[in-house]
C-alpha cells in the first residue's frame, strides 16, 4: 500500500466503523503493529539518509493526518453516543413525583401557633393547666363565689365528684401565679367547654389567656397590646380595636373586645385589670403589682382569618377540610 | 331586657336619636343587643268612626260604609270584614296611604261602587301577626287622630344584655339614670309622693331573719274595685317590657318592678290569717305556688307566712292560696328587701327564675321598699280607688353606705391615662357620688343604688367608663429586653406535629367527651369519667385514650369517600380528675394503601412496620424499645408496647380484628398512642471522637428460633458487644429452604473500627468470633453455612 492509499483507506475504513470497538480495529489495520504506517516505517531502514529523512517527514505527515482522522471519528462516534444514551434515558418530567402522602395542621392549630408566636416575639411564655378543674381554680379563686349570678354566664359541664370541665382558661392564670412571683407575662391556650351547642357554639372551643403583671402594666397598655395583636394577626394596620365596658368578676376595670370587621364590630374576647381579690387570693401584693388579662375565642380568630363560616366544621375533622389549612 | 325607647325619654331625653343612644348605652357597659320598631313603617292612617254600615249591592260579603275620619264630609268606603259596624271605631288608610308591603291605597271601585280609603286590620298594618276583622279601637279612641300618635306606634322596643353586676340598671329609673350620667342630660326621677292614709287598718309584721330581710314595708288597701280595667298606657309599657297584663293589681305591682327596680307583691288580705313573719321555712313545709306548681320547702328557705304557714317564697314568687283574684276588694302590698347573699341560688333550686328573683340575686336598691310603696299605692288608688292605711315598716333601711378610700393617683396608675384631679371629681359627681376630695387619699360614697360600688377599683372603673373606653389611649408597655430561658433539651409539642405532617399525617382535633362503649373499647372494665350534664348521651365520658377518636374520624372520612387515612392528635386523655390524671397524649392512625395511589409505587396496604418507621422518625434521635405488649382495643400478635428512655411511652399495633367487624372496616388501621412527657425531652447532643482509621464490614448470618424477638438479640449483642464493634445492625429475614422448620436466619452486619490503629484480620476474626460465641450461648444461635 503506498503513503497515498493509506490516507483514502483509513479515511474510507475509519467512516465505515458504526462504534468504538470497530474503530479500534480499524486503527490497527493502519497504526497497529503491523499496520500499514508501521510497515512504512520499517521500510526507512533500507533508505539512503538523505533519502531517510524526507521519507520519514512524508510518512510522519500521513500518520498524523490518520490520527486526526481517528480521532475526528471517535469523538463523532462517542457524540452518537451520548445522544442515543440520552434519548433512551429521557422521562415524561411531568409525571407526577413518588408521594408518601402530605400531612398538614388543623386550622385551630394553625391559629395558635400563629398566637404563641406573635406573643412569644414579645416575650409571651405559654402555660398549660388541667381541663378538668375544680370549682375553687374555675370559679372561686377567680372571685365568683357560689351561687353568684355570674355563674350563669358559664354554662359547666360537671363530673360526679364535684369537679367540671374547665369554662374559660383563666384557671391556668390562678395555677401560674400561684407558682410563680411577678413580673409574670404568660399566655395560656387551650381546650375549654361550655353546656351549649348549636350553629354557633360548640361545647367545646378553644380560648387563648393572656396574663401581664407587673408594677406599671396599665389598661392603656392593655388596649394597646391587643389592638397590636391583632392588627399583626391579621396584617391589617387599619384594623380598629373597640373596648366596651363590661363584667367579670376576676377583672376591675373589664372590658369586652370588639375587632371592626366589614361594616360592622365583632366581638372577639374579654379582657381586663385583674381584680385585686384574685391577686389577693394567690398572695401577690396588689399595691405593688398590676396588670391585665384577656381572653380570645381562637376558632373566632380562625374562621375570620381563613374565612370558615362553620364552626361545627372544625370538630367533624372531615378530610376534604382540613386539607385545606396544609 | 327589653324596654320602650318612649318609656325611657319620658324619665331622660337626650338630644340623640334611637342609633346614637344605643351607642352611647353599648359603650357605657349596657349592651344593646338589638332596637326595634314597634311598628313597621305606614302613614295617613286615623282613628276613624264608622257612622253606617249597608250591605253592598252586588256582593253578599261586603259592606258600604260611610266613615268619619275627623276632617271634611264622611267618606264611602267598602268593606269585607264582617265586624265593620256602625258606631266602631276602627284604623282608616286614608286615599295615599302606604301601607307596609309597599301597598298604596287609591280612589278605587269595588264592583261598581266607589271606595275612598281602607279600614285597617292590625295585620294589615304589620302590628299583629294576625288577626280577625278590622282594628276594634275604644269607643274614646279620638276620630282624625293619626293612628301612630293614638297607639304611640313610632316607639323602639331596645333589649340591653345586662351583665350580672348592674342590678341597678335593671328599671327604667335605672337604665335612665345611667343615660343621665353619662349623657349629660337632666334625668326626671319617677314621683314616690307620701299617700295620706285614709284608713287605720294596719297588718303586723315581724322579720325574723333580719340578715336576710333588712326592710319589710307592708300596707293595707281596702274597698279597690275589682273591676276596674288598667289603663291602655300602662298596658302597653307593659307589653312594651314583655310583662302581659293580668289585672289591674297585680298590673301595678309589675309596673313598679319595670320602673323603679323594686319586686313588690300583693296579697289578698281576706287570705291571709294573722300577722305576717318573714322567717327560714321548717322542714315538712309546702308551698303551692303562683304558677300551680306545689314546692316542697327546703329547711331555711326565705319565705312570708302568716298564721297557717308560708303564703309566699320571699324575693322569688307568691302563693296560690293568698293571690288576689278577680273578686279581690282588700289587698295587703308588700315592698321589701331581700339580700343577694339570701337569694343567691334560691329560685334556681326550686326549678325557678322570676323578674323578682333575678332582681334580689343581682341586688336591689335597699332603699326602695318604701319609695315604691308610695308609689304603688298611688296606681292602685288612682286606677282603683279604695283607701289606703299606713305603712308598716319592720326593721330598718340600711344608713349610708360605707365610704370608699380612693387615691387619683392610683386611678391614673392602672389607667395608664393622666386625667387630672378635677375631672374625676366631676365624673363622680355625675354619677352621683359623694365624695370629701382632699388631698392624695378621698373618701367616696355610693348612693344606695349604686351598690356594686364597693372598692376603689370599682371607682376608678366608673371613670373609665364615664370617660369612655375609646378615649383611653393605646400605649404598648416598655418592659426589660431579657431573654426568657430556651431549654434545649426539650422538644417542643409544634417540632413533633411538624415532622409528623412531613410524613404525611393530618392533625384532627377530637372531642373530648365520647360514648361510654367507645371508652369500653379501650379501657374494659374501668369505671368512666362520666360527665353529670352531658350535651349528648354519645358525648357523656371523657375520653381515657385518643383511639376512639382517630377511629371516629376515621369512620366519617370513609363514608365521606376517603380510602387513604393518615391523622395524628395531640391532646389530653382523662385517667382522673385530678391534674395528674390528665395526661397529654399524641396519638395517629394510618389506613388503607401504603402510598397514595400512583402510578410510580406498586400497590400494597399499610403495615405495623411503616407507621413503627414513622414512630422511628418522629422520636429521632431517640430510640424506643418496642416489646410485645397486650392491649384490649389492639390485635394481642401486631402489638407493641413502646418504650423511651426507659419510661413506659405508649402502645403501636394493628386495631384487634374484633374491632375492625365491629366498626365495619374493610382492613385493620395501625394505630399508635404515647404519652407527650416521655417524648417531651431528648439528650443534648455530645461530641464522640470520630475515628480516622478505616472501618471494616463484616457480616454474619445466624439461625436461631422463630419465636426469639429480633429487639431482644440486638439488645442484648449490643449490651455486650466488644469494644471493637462499633455498630451491628439487622439486614435480612429470611425463613424457608435450606433453615430447618420452627427457625429463621437473621443476617447482621457489624463494623468494626478502632479510634488508635488499623485492625488486623486477627483483631477482626477474633471480635466477630467473639460475638457469635456471645449470640450461641444466650440465644442458641448457629452459624448459618
Amino acid at each position: 500500500m503506498n503513503l497515498e492509499d493509506i490516507l483514502t483507506e483509513a479515511r474510507r475504513d475509519f467512516a465505515a466503523a458504526a462504534n468504538l470497538p470497530a474503530l479500534e480495529q480499524a486503527k490497527a489495520r493502519f497504526l497497529g503493529k503491523s499496520g500499514a504506517i508501521t510497515e512504512q516505517m520499517k521500510g526507512l531502514g533500507g533508505m539512503a539518509p538523505d533519502q531517510r529523512k524526507e521519507a520519514g517527514a512524508r510518512i510522519n505527515q500521513v500518520k498524523d493526518s490518520v490520527e486526526a482522522l481517528l480521532k475526528e471519528r471517535r469523538e463523532a462516534i462517542q457524540a452518537e453516543e451520548l445522544d442515543r444514551q440520552l434519548a433512551a434515558e429521557s422521562l415524561d418530567v411531568t409525571l407526577p413525583g413518588r408521594s408518601a402522602g402530605l400531612g398538614g395542621a388543623h386550622p385551630v392549630s394553625l391559629t395558635l401557633k400563629r398566637i404563641e408566636e406573635l406573643f412569644g416575639s414579645i416575650g409571651f411564655a405559654v402555660a398549660d393547666g388541667p381541663e378538668i378543674e375544680t370549682d375553687f381554680y374555675n370559679f372561686t379563686a377567680l372571685n365568683i363565689p357560689d351561687n353568684h349570678p355570674a355563674r350563669a354566664m358559664h354554662d359547666t359541664f360537671y363530673l360526679g365528684d364535684g369537679t367540671l370541665l374547665r369554662t374559660h382558661t383563666s384557671p391556668v392564670q390562678v395555677r401560674y401565679m400561684q407558682d410563680s412571683q411577678p413580673p409574670i407575662k404568660i399566655i395560656a391556650p387551650g381546650r375549654v367547654y361550655r353546656v351549649d351547642s348549636d350553629a354557633t357554639h360548640s361545647p367545646m372551643f378553644h380560648q387563648v389567656e393572656g396574663l401581664w403583671i407587673d408594677r406599671d402594666i396599665s389598661f392603656a397598655n392593655l388596649k394597646g397590646v391587643v389592638q397590636d395583636f391583632l392588627q399583626r394577626f391579621f396584617e391589617r394596620d387599619d384594623l380598629q380595636v373597640r373596648f366596651r365596658p363590661s363584667f367579670f368578676p376576676f377583672t376591675e376595670p373589664s372590658a369586652e373586645m370588639d375587632m371592626s370587621w366589614g361594616d360592622g364590630w365583632l366581638e372577639i374576647g374579654g379582657c381586663g385589670m385583674v381584680h385585686p381579690n384574685v391577686l389577693g387570693h394567690v398572695g401577690i401584693d396588689a399595691e405593688k403589682w398590676q396588670g391585665f388579662a384577656f381572653g380570645l375565642g381562637v376558632e373566632r380568630l380562625a374562621m375570620l382569618r381563613y374565612g370558615v363560616n362553620d364552626l361545627r366544621m372544625f370538630f367533624e375533622n372531615d378530610m376534604r377540610f382540613l386539607r385545606q389549612f396544609s | 331586657m327589653q324596654f320602650s325607647e318612649a318609656w325611657l325619654r319620658t324619665l331622660v331625653n337626650p338630644k340623640l336619636d334611637t342609633d346614637q343612644l344605643c351607642h352611647l348605652m353599648t359603650m357605657a357597659g349596657l349592651e344593646v343587643e338589638e332596637a326595634v320598631s314597634v311598628a313597621p313603617t305606614f302613614n295617613n292612617v286615623v282613628v276613624a268612626e264608622i257612622l253606617t254600615a249597608e250591605r253592598h249591592p252586588n256582593a253578599d260579603r261586603l259592606q258600604v260604609c260611610t266613615v268619619d275620619v275627623g276632617a271634611g264630609e264622611p267618606l264611602q268606603i267598602v268593606c269585607g270584614a264582617p265586624n265593620a259596624r256602625a258606631g266602631l271605631r276602627t284604623a282608616c288608610a286614608m286615599v295615599g296611604a302606604e301601607l307596609p308591603g309597599n301597598f298604596k291605597i287609591k280612589q278605587a271601585k269595588v264592583r261598581d261602587v266607589a271606595s275612598s280609603g281602607m279600614l285597617c286590620s292590625a295585620k294589615e298594618l304589620g302590628i299583629a301577626e294576625a288577626a280577625e276583622g278590622i282594628m276594634e279601637l275604644p269607643a274614646d279612641a279620638p276620630v282624625g287622630k293619626p293612628l301612630r300618635q293614638y297607639l304611640d306606634l313610632d316607639d323602639k322596643l331596645i333589649t340591653i344584655k345586662m351583665t350580672p353586676n348592674r342590678g341597678d340598671c335593671l328599671s327604667m329609673q335605672g337604665i335612665a339614670r345611667e343615660v343621665a350620667a353619662i349623657s349629660g342630660s337632666a334625668a326626671h326621677p319617677v314621683a314616690c309622693t307620701p299617700v295620706a292614709a285614709g284608713l287605720a287598718d294596719t297588718q303586723a309584721v315581724t322579720i325574723e331573719a333580719q340578715a336576710a330581710c333588712p326592710v319589710y314595708c307592708g300596707r293595707v288597701i281596702r274597698g279597690v274595685n275589682p273591676n276596674a280595667a288598667t289603663p291602655d298606657w300602662m298596658v302597653r309599657r307593659l307589653q312594651r317590657c314583655g310583662v302581659r297584663a293580668i289585672s289591674p293589681v297585680v298590673d301595678v305591682t309589675n309596673y313598679v318592678l319595670l320602673e323603679l327596680g323594686e319586686p313588690m307583691h300583693a296579697f289578698d288580705l281576706a287570705k291571709v290569717a294573722g300577722g305576717i313573719r318573714v322567717r327560714a321555712a321548717q322542714a315538712g313545709e309546702r308551698l303551692a305556688l303562683l304558677n300551680d306548681q306545689t314546692v316542697d320547702l327546703t329547711e331555711g328557705t326565705l319565705v312570708i307566712a302568716d298564721d297557717s304557714g308560708p303564703v309566699a317564697l320571699a324575693g322569688i314568687m307568691g302563693g296560690a292560696a293568698s293571690a288576689v283574684s278577680e273578686t279581690t276588694a282588700d289587698i295587703f302590698l308588700e315592698a321589701a328587701h331581700f339580700t343577694p347573699d339570701a337569694m343567691a341560688g334560691r329560685a334556681r333550686a326550686y326549678g325557678l327564675s322570676t323578674d323578682s328573683s333575678h332582681r334580689f340575686e343581682r341586688g336591689v336598691d335597699a332603699a326602695l321598699p318604701a319609695a315604691a310603696m308610695e308609689r304603688a299605692t298611688r296606681l292602685i288608688l288612682d286606677i282603683c280607688g279604695g283607701q289606703a292605711g299606713p305603712v308598716t315598716v319592720a326593721g330598718a333601711t340600711a344608713g349610708p353606705r360605707p365610704g370608699i378610700r380612693f387615691r387619683p393617683e392610683r386611678a391614673r396608675r392602672l389607667l395608664g391615662m393622666a386625667v387630672d384631679d378635677a375631672e374625676m371629681c366631676a365624673i363622680f359627681v355625675r354619677l352621683g357620688l359623694d365624695m370629701e376630695a382632699d388631698g392624695k387619699v378621698w373618701q367616696v360614697t355610693s348612693p344606695s343604688y349604686r351598690f356594686d360600688l364597693a372598692i376603689e377599683v370599682d371607682l376608678i372603673e366608673e371613670i373609665a367608663r364615664v370617660k369612655g373606653y375609646d378615649n383611653l389611649p393605646a400605649v404598648l408597655p416598655q418592659t426589660l429586653a431579657g431573654m426568657p430561658g430556651l431549654p434545649e433539651q426539650q422538644r417542643g409539642q409544634a417540632v413533633a406535629k411538624e415532622r409528623l405532617m412531613a410524613l404525611g399525617y393530618q392533625e384532627v382535633i377530637t372531642y373530648s367527651f365520647i360514648d361510654a362503649r367507645q371508652q369500653e373499647m379501650v379501657a374494659p372494665g374501668i369505671e368512666p369519667i362520666t360527665l353529670v350534664n352531658p350535651i349528648a348521651s354519645q358525648m357523656g365520658v371523657m375520653r381515657g385514650s385518643l383511639i376512639p377518636g382517630l377511629l371516629g374520624t376515621l369512620r366519617h372520612n370513609l363514608n365521606h369517600g376517603q380510602e387513604r387515612l393518615r391523622i395524628f392528635e395531640l391532646g389530653r386523655c382523662f385517667l382522673g380528675t385530678d391534674s395528674a390524671g390528665q395526661p397529654l397524649r399524641l396519638g395517629g392512625l394510618a389506613y388503607g394503601p401504603a402510598h397514595p395511589e400512583q402510578w410510580g409505587e406498586g400497590a400494597r396496604m399499610v403495615d405495623y412496620f411503616d407507621v413503627k418507621a414513622d414512630l422511628e422518625a418522629l422520636l429521632w434521635p431517640m430510640t424506643a424499645v418496642y416489646a410485645k405488649g397486650e392491649h384490649p382495643a389492639l390485635h394481642p400478635g401486631q402489638c407493641a408496647r413502646v418504650t423511651v428512655a426507659g419510661q413506659a411511652a405508649g402502645w403501636l399495633g394493628a386495631l384487634h380484628p374484633r374491632l375492625v367487624q365491629q366498626l365495619g372496616l374493610n382492613r385493620a388501621p395501625v394505630l399508635f398512642e404515647l404519652d407527650w412527657a416521655a417524648l417531651a425531652t431528648r439528650e443534648l447532643p455530645r461530641y464522640r471522637t470520630v475515628s480516622r482509621f478505616p472501618a471494616v464490614r463484616r457480616d454474619i448470618a445466624v439461625v436461631v428460633e422463630n419465636a426469639l424477638a429480633v429487639a431482644e438479640i440486638l439488645a442484648a449483642v449490643q449490651a455486650a458487644l466488644p469494644a471493637l464493634v462499633t455498630d451491628v445492625a439487622l439486614f435480612d429475614v429470611y425463613q424457608g429452604k435450606g433453615v430447618p422448620e420452627g427457625k429463621k436466619s437473621l443476617a447482621f452486619k457489624m463494623l468494626l473500627q478502632d479510634t488508635e490503629k488499623t485492625l488486623t484480620d486477627v483483631e477482626i476474626e477474633k471480635t466477630v468470633s467473639e460475638v457469635l460465641a456471645f449470640m450461641s450461648e444466650r440465644f442458641g444461635a448457629t452459624l448459618r453455612s
